[in-house]
């Protein structure tokens, strides 16, 4: 299964069954509101507070993805997920209501793709026939933790993100017809020096250009392997360092192929500054649009790379730098599964 | 970036920085600016229209005038924060609606609408001067050292 230095190969091709998606009512107003399963009009979700709202997010779409597969909770043998805030509480919570076996992670705005391939990775070892895999943000839970309250009128500079409200979940089995799973690269840490938390694209950027070249040296594949190599929420700044990067190490990537889950979900006029962030960015892109776009046939092969910045508020205060991460899965329907 | 904090770094560290730098999306400065200085001089101007209401309408003179137009705009300030429109007015003005009262004000009301879901005592009560302790913190002593100057000067310089 191992292959090269940091890649897994799934030899047994674990199967996406279904996925169930969340958005808020920025999202639904957006550039991709058909892709979601379920849109909200208000940030409150008829909760008291935020972050309940955060954890109903989750909950809504683990239980919209065991649905649509024709499921009951109690077939599904492991949950494994997280988000944004302080000790995980939205995700852990959402989890007793869903009462399976949990593995609570965090990779920061990575960890729906962390999920992505720990889950496959049990799948394809037989560790379990039907597992959950997810990731949630909420923008004013999210925004709460890190930076000021909602409604204070600070300057955002033109680096600065939009936290997705969303949620993005999965359910992966050995057996069934779907995208599959065919191999997951595992990222190190990364460490740029970065000390500007509204710049995270910019940070984030050097930790996804690791990861995908680690994913083409061990997999000893092209980038023209891939329809698409689509990363998690760089951003327009993110974006545009990374491909200059990848260039300049001589990776030969088009601009065509290379895309960002953060550009996708908004359209142009909404004011996200540099585009989207958040644990839910990439996991409902990913879960919604992106599937059901490689469904419709539109491309076979796609690495999705998401991307993390591993800080905190108080690390940020402390002035240290900005470490980041990246984990990139890939995705392959029918002719490509097969390869 | 100071010369210190680029020691601490390694080379390629420091030739990603330049990169990065260079492809990130300044500060427009001028525009903000501009920007900032009609905010701020709109804001002052309705300070005013209210403090010449108050003196005209109101038994006020201009020194006592202050006290109820600045709790006016606070108010206002309010209200615009409950609405979720001064965040927006912030985005657009930067300093030039941070800086006058109303800035203040909705830095102490954004902080309590904020927190109000952890409760009234260790929520709001916690949480409300949050953004504006250090504003009353270094306001205050630096107005006392100012105050200290100023009082020597006038007891011993013979101004």
């Amino acid at each position: 299964m191992l292959q090269g230095h940091r890649t897994w190969v799934f030899d047994h091709k674990p199967v996406i069954l279904s996925t169930g998606t969340v958005g808020g009512p920025f999202e639904a107003n957006g550039a991709i509101p058909n892709d979601f399963d379920l849109l909200h009009s208000d940030l409150w979700l008829n909760q008291d507070s935020y972050e309940k709202a955060h954890k109903v997010l989750f909950e809504q779409a683990c239980l919209r993805a065991i649905e649509k597969a024709e499921l009951q909770k109690e077939q599904i043998q492991f949950l494994l997920g997280g988000d944004l805030i302080n000790q995980i509480t939205p995700t852990s919570f959402a989890s007793r209501t869903i009462g399976t076996p949990y593995f609570g992670l965090f990779g920061a705005c990575s960890t729906s793709m962390e999920g992505l391939a720990l889950g496959a990775s049990i799948i394809n070892a037989k560790g379990a026939k039907y597992l959950l895999t997810g990731a949630s943000s909420h923008n004013a839970a999210v925004e709460k933790q890190f930076r000021y309250p909602t409604e204070y009128g600070g300057q955002k500079p033109p680096t600065a993100q939009w936290t997705v409200t969303g949620a993005g979940a999965a359910v992966l089995s050995d057996t069934g017809d779907g995208p599959c799973v065919t191999s997951a690269t595992i990222g190190r840490v990364i460490d740029m020096g970065l000390t500007d938390p509204f710049n995270m694209g910019g940070a984030m950027a050097p930790a996804a250009v690791d990861t995908i070249e680690a994913h083409l040296k061990d997999r000893n594949i092209d980038p023209s392997y891939y329809d698409l190599i689509v990363t998690g929420d760089l951003g327009k700044i993110g974006h545009e360092v990374s491909f200059d990067l990848l260039k300049k190490h001589g990776t030969p990537i088009q601009e065509n192929q290379y895309q960002d889950c953060g550009l996708m979900i908004y359209r142009e006029g909404q004011p996200v500054l540099s585009g989207a962030s958040g644990a839910g960015c990439s996991a409902a892109v990913v879960y919604g649009h992106l599937l059901n776009r490689m469904k419709q046939g539109e491309f076979k092969r796609m690495l999705v790379v998401a991307t993390g910045a591993l800080l905190s508020p108080l690390t940020f205060q402390q002035s240290e730098t900005i470490p980041c991460i990246a984990h990139a899965v890939s995705i392959e329907y029918e002719g490509g599964a097969t390869v | 970036m100071s010369n210190n904090k680029k020691k601490l770094l390694t080379p390629v560290q420091q030739q990603y920085q330049e990169m990065q730098s260079q492809l990130e999306t300044k500060r427009p400065v001028l525009k903000n600016c501009l920007k900032a200085f009609l905010t701020g001089g709109s804001i002052c101007l309705i300070g005013q229209a209210i403090q010449i209401f108050y003196i005209y309408f109101f038994d006020f003179t201009e020194q006592t005038a202050g006290n109820p137009t600045a709790g006016t705009l606070i108010f206002i300030a309010m209200l615009l924060t409950g609405f979720g429109l001064y965040d927006r007015i912030g985005q657009f003005g930067g300093a030039g609606s941070a800086i006058p009262l109303t800035g203040f004000g909705n830095a102490v009301i954004s902080a309590a609408i904020e927190h109000r879901t952890e409760g009234f005592v260790l929520g709001v009560g916690g949480n409300i001067f949050k953004l504006a302790g250090s504003v009353i913190l270094f306001g205050v002593s630096s107005a006392f050292v100012v105050a200290l100057i100023k009082t020597i000067l006038i007891q011993w310089g013979g101004l």
